[in-house]
């Protein structure tokens, strides 16, 4: 079962406009693995995740989820922390569980309520009182408290402090389902990098490198967050996911003076498996 | 337990370092049970299935071994334990030496200081 796989993307293409966010992406993901997407902002870390998520469609190729093009039996399996919080304010805590409850046949309310007195919130408190850290805890617990399949986390470290961050680690450890997968996307690669299988580095909407972590750090003797700075550090012009439209198509001279980034090192975490 | 984990080499093998210097220097004894792999991974802030790799290396070693419905448990094989020691306590020597002689020390004299040392500690 484990080696079954979750998640596939082929040939996906998302544009806005004149912007290509996806390009011609290929991605698989393998059931029990916890991966981290990463890549520089304006990468195309969150639309891929909203494409998997149904939000938005794809221009071109395909995604399945556990053999499923996304839909409402989908997103019966897939557990989704959004980059923004999307909860009424005037709601509850509690009221936000109910919600859960009612919505998701794969939620676990007393685990949700018991994670949520461990961190000491009341539940009887309004959303719109909660700092933003704590509305941040209570959204991943919601997230964490279904049996999902698939859980895509969007950014969900950044902007919280150090003892936040480590619980949402411990939240996403514990909860850690042989079954399930969990996708995380994060630029914040140090803090994730030692729970994680697997890291995805995408850049201008392809996948460039798909490895487990060890195989990095044996083979390249760096950690991933090294790596990733090395290999982002190169790319000029995109800049604060600030993309001028043309910009990613448009350079044709940057891809061409280094072939080898793509060509050796794209998919070689699946030759391997394949063997 | 704490846990250190540094830039730049396979996680799994620090965890396996760890794990091996927990057991020879007693603080699993022999023979005594050894925790789930989702508590040490847990304890240790890591993906499961890196420690599990961990683990593996362990039983690999025969320092520690499974039992089907019963967990893991640490060697009773006081001779595995002592060899792994011993190993150990070679890399603590050479590090001693190898320090010792980028102070510019010979074999001899940081021997002799060593020694020394011992002596006024008595």
């Amino acid at each position: 079962m484990k080696d079954e796989i979750i998640l596939a993307c082929k040939d996906l293409t998302k544009r806005f406009g004149a912007i290509c966010a996806l390009d011609n992406m290929e991605l698989q993901l393998k059931k029990g693995r916890i991966v981290g997407l990463l890549g520089p902002n304006g990468s195309g870390k969150t639309t891929l995740i909203k494409l998997i998520n149904g939000l938005l469609y794809p221009d071109e190729g395909h995604i399945w989820i556990d053999g499923v093009e996304p839909g409402v039996f989908t997103k019966s399996i897939v557990s989704y922390l959004p980059d923004k919080m999307y909860f009424a304010d005037w709601m509850k805590v509690k009221d936000l569980l109910e919600f859960f409850e009612d919505f998701y046949l794969d939620f676990d309310k007393n685990r949700a309520m018991e994670m949520i007195r461990a961190l000491s919130i009341d539940p009887e408190l309004k959303m719109k009182s909660l700092s933003k850290g704590t509305k941040e805890k209570v959204q991943l617990v919601l997230v964490m408290s279904r049996k999902a399949k698939l859980y895509l986390l969007d950014e969900p470290i950044a902007g919280v402090d150090p003892a936040a961050r480590d619980f949402i680690l411990h939240t996403v450890l514990t909860n850690y389902d042989p079954g399930s997968t969990v996708l995380i996307s994060t630029h914040l690669i140090s803090d994730v990098e030692r729970i994680l299988d697997e890291v995805v580095f995408i850049k201008q909407g392809k996948n460039i490198l798909h490895d487990s972590v060890d195989r990095i750090r044996e083979t390249t003797n760096k950690s991933v967050d090294v790596l990733f700075r090395e290999m982002f550090s190169m790319i000029p012009k995109v800049q604060d996911g600030f993309v001028r439209p043309g910009d990613l198509r448009s350079a044709p001279e940057q891809e061409g003076s280094r072939p080898h980034l793509e060509n050796e090192t794209q998919n070689t975490y699946r030759e391997e498996e394949n063997q | 337990m704490e846990w250190k984990l540094v830039e730049g080499r396979p996680i799994w093998i620090q965890l396996y370092e760890q794990l091996v210097y927990a057991i020879v220097s007693g603080r699993y004894p022999c023979g005594s049970r050894f925790p789930s792999v989702r508590e040490l991974a847990s304890q240790a802030q890591v993906n499961p299935n890196t420690m599990q790799r961990a683990l593996s290396q362990l039983d690999a070693a025969g320092l520690t071994y499974t039992q089907r419905t019963d967990g893991r448990t640490v060697t009773e094989n006081q001779t595995v334990i002592e060899i792994a020691r011993r190993t150990l306590a070679k890399e603590e020597i050479f590090r001693y030496l190898n320090g010792m002689k980028n102070l510019g020390y010979e074999k001899a004299q940081a021997v002799a200081m060593l020694e020394e040392e011992l002596a006024h500690e008595g």
